[in-house]
């Protein structure tokens, strides 16, 4: 028998609130996820995460869900692929729809992650799913208070100079800011993993 | 790492749908325009969440049953099952398999779906599932109803159910739909069609006598193939 391929992707469609986030929209079903990532038994220094998904009219989207894979504080993963043991509790996994927040920002309360490996900097892996997307896409935010790191990030390297930028939170207090820009000239840079 | 692998096969384009396709004008303000970077393959990658069976409650798999309030959920019952595997044929045990869905009328429980037919009391459309050690899952709901969407004048979409998979890591993420044989809307509908023709039939569950639960159910089988880790050998010097 040949080897069989892969199904196809279809998109997340207008109605996935109460599927994959009912918790956040007050649905009466359980999520396996939210945006709030690390309970308070979690080493690590609280960060707040936000932004808006914006169209190619500059228009914040408000059904979007955005999920974030990451590691701990000390670059660990809490996967059997990483033999390293992270931290207890933490599953480094968020989920979040555009939906609820008043100006439509995805939040996610979650630690900083470290390094995975030395000459990588510490960054959230992102991926972006919406109505009018019909196949998900993947990106990353890095943190503007990194600079030596980022520098010398491989991926970030990888990256047109110019469009690095597209990838980088701000830092206001303990909070990132980062819009993920779906089209224009500062389109987010996305990743064909 | 020890017997980790090193990277997953690629997501195939020739499977999945484009990132504009303007018959689905959504697509047309939101898909990215830029081509995608290609990234190696690092931890990152080669991770992802891990929900196992202690993310279930006992009818999470069973949506004729877990929005009931008073009384039985109204529609076909059917019994929806398949297998997980990746793209070389192995069986994904321990897979989180999460589904939404319209009820019987083609109507959805979010507050956002004004279509003008009746909401079900006892029928909620969420719910979730672990493939068992062979790959297998297996979901009883309602034949969800076509419903009217704003997209170009008369449309509307074929029955489906909504799928989310994780598989084993962060690359092999798929959300997709699944849909019913000998629907006439398949032919009309632009998120379908968006598809690359040659891997349609991947996105069309088939009906089984065998799956079928007499006196109560129809079965609809339908297998999902996500990416799967592989070993490719090293550069040399690394
Ligand atoms: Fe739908």
């Amino acid at each position: 028998m040949s080897a069989p391929k892969q199904t196809p992707s279809q998109t997340v469609g207008p109605y996935f609130a109460y599927g994959l986030t009912a918790r956040q929209y007050n649905y009466p079903h359980t999520s396996i996820a939210d945006g709030s990532m690390a309970g308070e038994d979690v080493e690590g220094e609280r960060i707040r995460v936000e932004g808006r998904v914006l169209d190619g009219d500059g228009m914040p989207i408000p059904d979007a869900m955005i999920e974030i894979w990451q590691a701990d504080s000390q670059g660990r993963f809490a996967h059997p692929a990483d033999p390293r043991n992270s931290n207890a509790g933490f599953t480094g996994f968020g989920r979040f729809g555009t939906g609820t927040d008043p100006k439509n920002r995805f939040i996610f309360d979650t630690i900083k992650p470290g390094s995975v490996t030395s000459g990588e900097a510490p960054n959230l892996n992102v991926i972006v799913f919406m109505r009018g997307l019909l196949t998900h896409v993947y990106t990353r935010i890095y943190f503007a208070d990194e600079d030596a790191a980022n520098a010398v990030d491989p991926v970030l390297s990888s990256v047109p100079e110019d469009r690095r930028g597209t990838l980088v939170a701000a830092r206001h207090g303990n909070t990132y800011r980062l819009d993920i820009r779906m089209q224009g000239d500062d389109e987010t840079v996305f990743f064909d993993v | 790492m020890g017997d980790a692998h090193n990277t997953v096969t690629p997501r195939d384009w020739t499977a999945h749908p484009p990132l504009i396709h303007p018959d689905y004008k959504s697509t047309v303000r939101r898909g990215p325009t830029k081509p995608l970077i290609p990234i190696g393959h690092s931890l990152s990658e080669l991770t992802g969440p891990v929900y196992g069976h202690d993310a279930l409650a006992p009818l999470d798999n069973d949506l004729t049953k877990n929005g009931a309030k008073n009384g039985e959920a109204l529609g076909e019952r059917i019994v929806v099952t398949g297998r997980v595997l990746d793209d070389l044929g192995r069986p994904q045990p321990n897979a989180l398999v999460e589904i939404w869905q319209a009820n019987a009328a083609g109507r959805y429980i979010h507050e956002n779906d004004r279509h003008d037919a009746p909401l079900d009391p006892n029928f909620f459309g969420g719910g979730r599932t672990v493939t068992d050690a062979e790959g297998r899952y297996r979901f009883y709901t309602i034949k969800p109803g076509a419903y009217p969407w704003p997209n170009h004048a008369n449309a509307w979409r074929p029955n489906h159910i909504h799928l989310s998979l994780f598989g084993p890591t962060f690359a092999s993420r798929l959300v997709t739909q699944m849909y019913f044989p000998g629907d006439p809307l398949l032919a009309l509908d632009p998120i379908f069609l968006g598809t690359p023709e040659a891997a349609r039939d991947r996105l069309v569950s088939t009906f089984s006598l065998d799956v079928t639960e007499e006196g109560f159910a129809l079965g609809y089988v339908f297998d999902i193939v996500l990416r799967g880790p592989r070993e490719t050998p090293t550069e040399a010097g690394r």
